[in-house]
């Protein structure tokens, strides 16, 4: 058995796949190790209930980079694209967007949006420019570094002066603010608040919420698209794309750590002793496991240890799948609306009133959700006539005063499904059965510490130069040969391929010299 | 909540009675949160009492930190840069502890009081930093230093001192060894350690034995000119011996705030306690880096010529083409039992090799007006100070 590769890749979660291919597209003899028994990562298509599927945790595409697309040749069927995003009211009369358009909300509030849609993508594009290259370091005196730094400068005043100090103004502040000066419609603020806290132990009212709007935005202005066969596809594609190019994959291989002699990587072993020899280490799992659970604290320094072990990552997303035997109905809903995007987030205080819950180790009583159908584009994920409800419900911290025992567990669900009685009031009918997936579980099940999808929470203190930690930001773990590549290390999270493509370039880089 | 009281006063040591008993001067200082005598009759005579006879010194204020837990070795072993795999139960190591750049936080010994259970001592507190070294390993750190109440017991006829106390043992325990002895119906632990490079032991125990421990320790010392003493006596003796002082002779990493003020150990000479051969501590990378580029500064131990203490003085290359200064003093002192002028400096690579020639400039004061001197100082590499009889074992009664 040929156990020495030129890579291996801990994990084939989707950045995995992107970093792993693109290794092996320059040359690299490269090898995937992945725990559970399908690639994928938290990015799969999951059967929850006999014959319903249903992506396991982010349900719908909007970030994935087009550099990935091409470098990969990536082929992604889509089942719906474009979609809009409906905010349900409770007496039929939703709001509705979908770019820069608005539909529901009075002249005034249309105008303001559009503005507001053209703002935000222009520094949600300043930021995407960022977010595809390795981030600069600071007080370092690497000319591509300090070039990087410059353009970056640069790049903000050619915005002009008065979008600058917009800019500046806006990125380190709360959403909810912006929202309440531009917004009259609830209902709109509300969903806006909601688009800028999913996946976040954030509310609107919390400091930096625009930055994770913008980050939201970044790439493709928030276009959502859902791929055909569920979120599985996509990762199948790009397994397929990195066997393509000669990468090894063995799932059903846990790592139990990587093995480090004197400072430098030098292989993993694997839960059952098997051992794989090679000089560069990439890991997809999230810093914390990488460096606290495989490689060590006893391997790396003190205070690196401190911020890694400091990183905030946890979780506060939850997610529910119901299997139903027909769609529920919703008030002055029309066919085409049960494809899209349907939010239940009727104002920007009630989400931040959800949030206040979770601060304190408590489930939402009144949760927000983001809900898809994504059964009506995609016959494959239902029996025939039969549907599919994927849901992001928060909030759900992962520190739950409870641990969420059973107790917490069927609460939390009869709170969800009290709140979706309001507005689909025979949803209890349709349902045949249901799971909900708590971030404890998203941990156990994909290995996320803390269960968080983004693999750390994404601020100002954990974003570019400080991700995941200040020293660190460039792939690079202060452990030779050793690299991160997932959403743990910059840019962050969301189904983008980024970080994997990022680390990649920069692994490849180093090889060179 | 029911409120708490706290003494927010500087604390007194168990021993205090005693000391307060002898003290004639009242000079106290602050260790650490306790009142510490710089003198009690006589610096002068303190100091000879080490070299002489047996000087007393209370160690309490130390700090003392008690390590356990099934990482307890391997904690320690990430922690301080040499191998601590070789220090079996039963044995002490002086041992420095670096930042992640490298830079000395501090130095203490490690006591290896059982298997995997471990003390460290320091001057300093660094209650938060062995706190943060622990993250992600499976041990306690506790702070211990109010439980314990400790006696340095120094120079040549401590030994014949604590025999005469019915201690037991001594006559095998090697420098760097500790035992543990049943008296006063609890236990004393003696280690063959001490801050004055001579023959001398410590003395730990529980703090509601202290006074006994006084009592039974200056009854068996009497006719041996056993003497208690201050905190200056010990910093000339620590001086002869070419120990280093925090604060002083290099500044604490995690309390400095200037870029190129705080020093790596191969800059204060310690490089034989760095274990490079060791998978990882804390620094590795740095020191590793550091060690293929070179170091900047480098600790001397300069014999001046001359009687005037070097306090604070420039250094100077003696080089007719270069006459820079080259670094500075750190600690001096008149050494009587060398009857040497003796210091302590750091000065910049290339100099400083050991037998090179330096220039220092003394300023010394008489009756108001400024003086100044030029002496030619030697560069040494073995300390001032270092009788026989600190290594003997058993050593010779006296």
């Amino acid at each position: 058995m040929i156990n020495k590769y030129d890579a291996i890749v801990i994990g084939a979660g989707h950045n995995g796949l992107v970093c792993s291919a693109l290794l092996a597209k320059a040359g690299k003899n490269v090898l995937v190790l992945e725990a559970n028994d399908q690639v994928g990562g938290a990015a799969i298509t999951r059967e929850f209930a006999d014959g319903y599927s249903v992506s396991a945790c982010a349900h719908l595409l909007y970030k994935i980079q087009s550099q990935v697309e091409k470098d990969l040749n990536l082929n992604i069927n889509l089942a719906s694209d474009n979609l809009s995003t409906i905010v349900l009211s409770e007496v039929g009369e939703h709001v509705t967007y979908c770019g820069n358009k608005v539909t529901g909300v009075n002249e005034s509030d249309q105008k303001n949006f559009a503005e507001f849609f053209k703002r935000m993508t222009r520094f949600s594009d300043l930021l995407n420019t960022y977010l595809n290259k390795p981030p600069p370091r600071l007080g370092t005196k690497n000319k591509k570094d300090l070039f990087t730094l410059a353009m970056l400068g640069f790049d903000l005043r050619r915005m002009g002066k008065v979008e600058m100090r917009e800019f500046l103004r806006l990125i380190g502040m709360n959403i909810y603010d912006e929202l309440d000066e531009r917004f009259e419609s609830p209902l709109l603020k509300g969903g806006l608040s909601l688009d800028s806290v999913l996946g976040t132990h954030l509310g609107p009212r919390s400091p930096n919420t625009i930055l994770t709007y913008l980050f939201r935005m970044a790439g493709k202005h928030g276009t959502l698209s859902t791929p055909k066969g569920g979120m599985g596809s996509v990762t199948k594609a790009m397994s397929d794309s990195a066997k393509a190019a000669g990468v090894e994959i063995i799932t059903n291989a846990k790592v139990k750590k990587v093995i480090i002699e004197k400072g430098t990587a030098t292989g993993v072993e694997l839960n059952d002793g098997t051992i794989y020899n090679s000089e560069i280490v990439v890991s997809n799992a999230d810093p914390k496991k990488t460096m606290l659970e495989l490689v060590g604290a006893r391997n790396v320094e003190t205070r690196f240890t401190h911020r890694i072990d400091n990183i905030r990552m946890k979780g506060n997303a939850a997610k529910l799948h119901i299997a139903l035997n027909k769609l529920p109905t919703i008030k002055g809903f029309s066919e085409s609306d049960y494809s899209q995007r349907i939010l239940i987030a009727p104002d920007e205080n009630y989400v931040e009133r959800a949030f206040n819950s979770a601060k304190y180790g408590e489930s939402s009583p009144l949760p927000v959700l983001e809900i898809t159908f994504p059964s009506i584009k995609d016959s494959s994920l239902a029996p025939s006539g039969c549907h599919v409800m994927s849901a992001v419900v928060q909030y759900a911290p992962y520190q739950q005063k409870s641990d969420w025992n059973e107790e917490a567990r069927t609460n939390f669900k009869n709170d969800i499904f009290s709140v979706l009685k309001q507005h689909m009031p025979d949803i209890e009918n349709c349902c045949l059965s249901s799971e909900i997936l708590t971030p404890l579980d998203l941990e156990k099940e994909f290995h996320i510490t803390g269960g968080h999808w983004h693999h750390g929470e994404l601020t100002l203190d954990q974003f570019m130069f400080v991700r995941p930690v200040a020293g660190s930001a460039q792939y690079q773990m202060p452990i030779d040969g050793l690299y991160l590549c997932g959403a743990g290390s910059h840019p962050g999270g969301g189904i983008s391929g980024a970080s994997g493509r990022n680390a990649a370039q920069v692994i490849l880089k180093r090889e060179k010299r | 909540m029911t409120p708490v009281s706290i003494n927010t006063g500087r604390l007194r040591s168990p021993f205090y009675p005693r000391l307060a008993e002898l003290d004639s001067l009242n000079t106290w200082h602050n260790w650490a949160g306790y009142s510490s005598a710089e003198a009690l009759y006589c610096e002068d005579m303190e100091y000879f009492a080490i070299r002489n006879s047996t000087g007393v010194f209370d160690i309490t204020p130390m700090t003392k930190y008690r390590i356990t837990g099934p990482d307890a070795l391997d904690y320690l072993n990430r922690l301080v840069t040499r191998d601590m795999r070789k220090i079996k139960p039963g044995r002490v190591a002086y041992a420095i502890w670096c930042d992640d750049q490298g830079q000395v936080i501090d130095d203490g010994t490690i006591f290896h009081l059982r298997e995997g259970e471990y003390r460290l001592c320091s001057q300093e507190r660094h209650l938060a930093w062995l706190t943060t070294a622990a993250i992600g390993f499976d041990v306690t750190v506790k702070e211990e230093t109010a439980e314990i109440a400790a006696l340095a017991v120094q120079g040549p006829t401590s030994y014949s001192v604590l025999k005469n106390m019915g201690i037991d043992g001594l006559d095998s325990l090697k420098p760097f060894g500790l035992i543990h002895h049943q008296i006063f119906g609890t236990e004393l632990m003696v280690s063959r350690t001490g801050f004055t490079g001579d023959l001398g032991y410590e003395l730990w125990i529980d703090p509601d034995k202290a006074i006994d421990l006084w009592d039974a320790l200056f009854a068996a010392g009497k006719l041996h000119g056993i003497q208690a003493i201050g905190t200056h006596a010990l910093d000339l003796a620590r001086k002869e011996a070419g120990y280093l002082a925090p604060f002083e002779d290099f500044l604490p990493a995690e309390t400095t705030v200037r870029t190129g003020r705080t020093r790596s150990p191969l800059e204060i000479g310690m490089e034989w306690l760095v274990d490079f051969n060791k998978d990882n501590f804390n620094g590795r990378r740095a020191l590793l880096k550091e060690k293929a580029e070179g170091s900047t500064w480098r600790l001397v131990k300069l014999d001046i010529e001359g009687n005037k203490t070097a306090d604070h003085s420039y250094i100077y290359a003696d080089d007719k083409k270069n006459s820079d200064e080259i670094g500075f003093i750190t600690s001096a002192a008149w050494s009587p039992v060398c009857k040497q002028n003796i210091a302590l400096g750091t000065v910049r690579t290339p100099h400083g090799k050991p037998g090179d020639n330096v220039w220092v400039e003394v300023y010394y004061q008489r009756e108001m007006h400024w003086n100044r001197v030029m002496a030619k100082a030697t560069v040494v590499d073995k300390p001032f100070w270092f009788p026989a009889r600190r290594g003997m074992t058993p050593p010779a009664p006296f």
